[in-house]
């Protein structure tokens, strides 16, 4: 009844329309300021947020980030002013040349499409080259620097649908993993053969990840089936898991606390509640951590 | 640049029959409003895809009624499965940005008007033009034959990672005959597109009319042309990509898959695949994808501004070569998608150059639209509301660009809603925009009748506004860490976002509403629409002197035109008014293009 | 005399035509269906069953905070008795006994993260169902081996959704899987004909066995299979005790 009662307003107003040349240019008028108007509302109400940070990156806990942070909030600001500047000058724009009255001739901007290209490469070309210049820095601390020698070693596996972490305990080796020995009905995530490998017996497998604080991690990363990804926003870290590869990553937490670890690379049904738990503990809380999971074993 | 007429290449006589007139038709304009149409009924199931998934992002446990019966078991009770939701969001981005935003913007207007704009009577190869759309619409059947397979479509994204992708049923729902469904219909759906691109290639090099040199073309149709360049050696690597996967599925090969993956428990009888390949493949394909999904509208936007600001483009050259640097550019960023991968991260830093360079020809490309508004005479009706509307949304999408570019903030932004609010404001809505803005623009020319401007306003008004509240929070949301491809957002440190996607999801339902309100506009204007003259909006190119709105069948009647100027030249006094018609012999302005 | 000798001839043709249409028959009446019981116990140490660290979903790691979640591949109970072993008849059964299922519904929940019980009997063509009285979604994901016929699924539950319904169609012992949890693991013990699974004890009683000699098989996951040949009357429960032995 409803849809009907809309249908047929829908059809009055449709019947009573003007073709576009008999409009009135003064309602034109109205409608580019209020275009105007719009524009510059939605602009504004959009920045507000941003600059707020109402929803924001996680504090940064790592002592590679800082460089990370340092470009996004100068890409923010470049962005945000690109992005508010051009808005401002499509909405004023809008404003001032529609409208025309009658006798208004044409005009064309000062420099012409010359200015445009300069406009474009000085401003927003060096802008973004530089950007790029000096992310490589972010970029290089992250990758190109190896782990440190004395790095604690952690090995984390990916599966549909969670993680599960490996220390090497004592004798400070990782065992040999057996794949065609992974038995989840029987806790063997990783597919350890302790009867005859003697490097396995001390290894120590966990559903949680535990790390000292202010000690380097060298996280060793590998997926036991499909793609995922190790994504922890407040250490600034994300590294897709590639099948078939074996893929490193470290990183150091400054901050104490418990965080999560999420997947990020979509990897079947159970992607959305694919996470671990990351507690960075005191020297003390972590070798008492790490007893705790040895008993486990 | 030839200017002599050429032979009527592959021309063909006035159909007669019901058959031949509107269902296998070789006529280049009944195929672009098939492809249109296919569009349109590919963009409701879309968009209606998109609000189921909405809702259930809103309230995870939401009973949607009915819905049990899109699905065997993805909806037990009518509360959406964790697979239902990603198999929905697998179709929905399928079908938006293949039978779309591939197709209505460069298909469907391309295959009407190219031929009409260049001064020919018809395409150089129409039956290969009728297969390209039969193929079309025969993939959009194969993919959405996939809802009626026992396990459902599959879930792995419109990219459909390997070795999720490659490994079968075992993967999860979906898996198995989805997959293969989903390859079938993108390979298919690659044919058709090269065979359109092959037509729309010779219609601009060889079919142009007596006078009109490629500097004489509209915008417009260089749009057109570019991407069809684009797509004839993008969906070439594609579809091979397709068929090694079909391969990985049903010949027990392992293109995708190493050895030792073991899935439930279960080694997976696969060795010697490389993941990374798929990821290559399909980026080749995938970044030159999204500006042939974007540089047709870029055309049309161009076209209908300068008819509607009375002026000509700052420079319609710069224009050009831009849009040029633009798809050259595309090929040599694919790798920003790949950034945190675990492809080398040197690659990363060499794809990040040309991505963060590629920023250069779309600013060229919006400050040359911005200097041209200056001086304007502009006029504000449905097709320039959408048109300027476009420019708004390129802006906003673009600058989102400038942080995915830099493989450094990538760790933070990487498949978090960052990434979904840029894609979504440049393809879902600045794309769409382009579409809206040549549907309002053109309507009158293919049906002989105006849209209703009210119902094309008001439709306009709720859409963008709709949209930025429907896309700037997605931006808000990647910052905070909000992860992609979620049913639900399990994670504690996501709780808090939780109200914005209710927020997201009510502005979603009324923007997709609106859109309601164009589909109605669309039917009931092709019937009861104020009859339109032939050149409603005093524009200057080759569609607009056509003998008959809508054209006869062979375009322009017994004599193909001959034109003797570009169609920019506005602001100059003629017995037309303020403008000069490609076909008239007066005299022009003085920039004419010769 | 000769009236006596005829009578007592017939009626012996009509007792052997009896007795025969008893015993050929598959109909017995209720009063003399048989059973078979017994003990299943578990000799030396039990196995350690390790915990389970379900922090991955707080859901479950809240459910689970007063309880201690250990391995279930080998439970046993205070007297020795072990729980969660199949038993039923893998030879002598024939005709209605053999290929007819069972016709109530065994349920197959998922509680606090983890599968009760932990091991489900079925018959061949019997209807089972899985719910989940759980605030967080799981997958059913059995492994059959596609070489019996046994067709490989995959659903997810939602808090709240309905039973699933299913069944199987050829015997075997299937390992089902949670993949959103995977230490989530149990199994469908799919048999033809009558069957049992022991208690926390170690007691177990199959019944509507037909009289009959025959073979009972005891089934442990980890432990393998152990027989014993059984004779069922319609008088007391033949009994059949097993022992398995750690390594």
């Amino acid at each position: 009844m409803k849809l009907c009662l809309l249908s047929r307003r829908l059809r009055a107003v449709a019947r009573r329309d003007t073709p576009t040349s008999n409009r009135t240019v003064s309602g034109e008028g109205n409608m580019a300021k209020f275009f105007a108007i719009t524009i510059f509302v939605i602009a504004i109400v959009s920045a507000i947020p941003i600059l707020r940070h109402t929803w924001w990156m996680a504090e940064d806990i790592s002592t590679h980030g800082a460089p990370i942070d340092e470009q996004m909030s100068e890409t923010m600001a470049e962005a945000g002013i690109s992005f508010l500047a051009s808005q401002f000058i499509l909405g004023y724009f809008i404003w001032k040349f529609s409208n025309p009255k009658p006798g208004d001739k044409i005009k064309t901007f000062p420099g012409g499409a010359k200015a445009m290209v300069w406009a474009a490469f000085l401003l927003v070309g060096t802008e973004v080259l530089a950007l790029g210049v000096f992310g490589v820095k972010a970029w290089a601390n992250v990758y190109f620097t190896p782990p440190a020698a004395n790095a604690v070693p952690v090995e984390v596996q990916a599966g549909q649908f969670a993680f599960y972490f490996r220390y090497p305990g004592p004798d400070g080796s990782f065992g040999p993993i057996h794949p065609d020995m992974i038995n989840e009905a029987n806790q063997n995530f990783y597919g350890l053969d302790t009867d005859h490998d003697a490097d396995s017996k001390d290894d120590v497998v966990t559903a949680e990840m535990a790390v000292p604080v202010n000690r380097e991690i060298h996280l060793i990363m590998h997926s036991k089936d499909v793609g995922h990804s190790f994504f922890v926003p407040e250490l600034r870290v994300q590294q897709d898991f590639v099948p078939g590869m074996d893929l490193s990553v470290h990183f150091t937490a400054t901050k104490i606390g418990r965080y999560e670890i999420v997947c990020t690379q979509l990897c079947g049904l159970g992607h959305y509640n694919m996470k671990a738990y990351l507690s960075v503990l005191s020297p003390e809380d972590f070798d008492a951590w790490m007893k705790k999971e040895k008993a486990m074993q | 640049m030839h200017d002599t007429a050429h032979a009527h290449v592959g021309q063909h006589a006035a159909p007669t029959s019901f058959i031949r007139k509107h269902v296998f038709s070789l006529d280049h304009k009944v195929i672009g409003k098939q492809y249109y149409g296919l569009a349109l009924a590919a963009v409701l199931i879309g968009m209606f895809l998109s609000w189921l998934m909405r809702l259930h992002l809103g309230w995870t446990n939401l009973a949607i009624p009915g819905l049990h019966l899109l699905t065997k078991n993805g909806a037990p009770g009518d509360v959406m499965t964790p697979e239902f939701y990603l198999q929905l969001m697998t179709m929905h981005a399928t079908i938006m940005v293949f039978f779309v935003l591939t197709t209505a913007p460069f298909a469907a207007f391309g295959n009407y008007f190219l031929p009409i704009q260049v001064g020919a009577e018809d395409m150089p190869f129409p039956h290969f033009n009728m297969m390209s759309f039969w193929v079309t619409l025969v993939a959009f059947l194969v993919l959405m034959s996939s809802f009626f397979v026992s396990d459902g479509p599959t879930l792995g994204g419109w990219t459909q990672y390997a070795p999720l992708s490659a490994v079968g049923q075992v993967g999860g729902p979906g898996e198995g005959a989805g997959v293969v469904l989903w390859a079938l219909s993108i390979a298919i759906f690659c044919v058709g597109q090269l065979l359109g691109s092959l037509n729309f290639i010779t219609t601009t090099l060889d079919m142009r009319t007596r006078g009109m040199s490629l500097w004489r073309l509209p915008l417009s149709a260089w749009g057109w042309f570019i991407t069809s360049v684009m797509g004839l050696t993008a969906f070439a690597v594609l579809m091979p990509a397709c068929i090694l996967l079909i391969l990985d599925h049903v010949a027990g090969t392992s293109f995708f898959v190493p050895a030792n993956t073991v899935i439930n428990d279960q080694m997976q009888p696969h060795s010697g695949g490389s993941t990374l390949l798929w990821q290559h493949l399909f980026w080749f394909f995938g970044h030159p994808e999204v500006y042939i999904a974007i540089v047709p509208g870029m055309g049309i936007v161009s076209h209908v501004l300068i008819t509607n600001m009375r002026k000509p483009m700052l420079s319609h050259r710069v224009l050009v070569y831009a849009m040029g640097a633009l798809a050259v550019l595309s090929y040599m960023v694919y790798g920003h998608h790949m950034f945190v991968s675990g492809m080398n991260p040197v690659s990363s830093l060499v794809f990040s150059f040309p991505t963060l360079v590629i920023t250069i020809p779309s600013t060229i490309v919006v400050l040359i639209w911005m200097g041209s508004l200056y001086g304007a005479k502009l006029r504000i009706n449905s097709a320039s509301l959408f048109a300027l509307g476009f420019i708004s949304m390129f802006i906003a999408g673009g600058v989102s660009g400038f942080f995915l570019a830099q493989p450094s903030i990538d760790i933070m932004l990487h498949a978090t809603y960052f990434v979904v609010g840029h894609f979504h404001l440049v393809m879902g809505v600045a794309a769409m925009f382009g579409i809206f803005a040549g549907t309002y623009f053109w309507f009158p020319k293919m049906y002989g009748r105006m849209m209703n401007e009210t119902l094309g306003k008001i439709h306009f008004w709720c859409s963008f506004v709709g949209a930025y509240a429907i896309f700037m929070p997605f931006h808000y949301l990647g910052l905070a860490g909000n992860v992609r491809r979620y049913q639900a957002f399990a994670p504690e440190y996501m709780q808090h976002l939780i109200p914005l996607h209710k927020f997201i999801t009510i502005a979603a339902l009324f923007t997709g509403a609106a859109q309601l309100i164009f589909v109605y506009n669309l039917f009931v204007s092709r019937y009861k629409g104020e009859p339109a003259r032939d050149n409603p909006w005093q524009g200057t190119s080759l569609e607009w002197s056509t003998p008959t709105t809508p054209p006869p069948h062979n375009n322009f009647g017994d004599k193909l035109p001959v034109v003797y100027h570009d169609p920019f030249q506005y602001g100059v006094e003629s017995s037309t008014g303020d403008y000069v018609m490609q076909t008239s012999p007066e005299k022009a302005g003085p920039d004419d293009e010769a | 005399m000769k009236n006596l000798q005829k009578l007592a001839a017939v009626l012996m043709a009509v007792m052997v035509v009896l007795c025969g249409a008893l015993l050929l028959t598959h109909e017995v009446s209720a009063a003399s269906e048989g059973k078979i019981s017994g003990t299943v116990k578990y000799e030396g140490t039990p196995p350690h069953m390790r915990g389970i660290d379900m922090s991955k979903d707080p859901y479950c790691a809240k459910a689970n905070a007063s309880t201690s979640p250990h391995m279930e591949n080998v439970v046993v109970g205070s007297g020795g008795g072990l729980e969660n072993v199949v038993l039923y008849i893998s030879e002598g059964l024939s005709g209605a006994a053999l290929s007819q299922p069972a016709t109530n519904v065994p349920v197959f929940d998922q509680k606090n993260c983890e599968y009760t019980p932990h091991v489900l009997a079925m018959d061949v063509g019997q209807t089972f169902k899985v719910t989940t009285s759980d605030q967080t979604a799981h997958n059913i994901h059995p492994n059959p081996n596609p070489m019996t016929g046994n067709i490989p699924w995959n659903q997810s539950q939602p808090p709240g959704a309905p039973p699933v319904e299913k069944s199987w169609k050829a015997p075997e012992m299937i390992e089902v899987k949670c993949n959103i949890h995977p230490w989530m693991h149990g199994w469908f013990a799919v048999v033809k004909g009558p069957y049992a699974t022991t208690d926390a004890n170690g007691n177990y009683t199959i019944s509507n066995v037909p009289p009959g000699n025959y073979t009972v098989t005891a089934w442990q996951e980890t432990l393998g299979t152990q027989t014993a040949k059984v004779t069922v009357s319609g008088a007391a429960p033949a009994k059949a005790d097993f022992t398995f032995k750690g390594k």
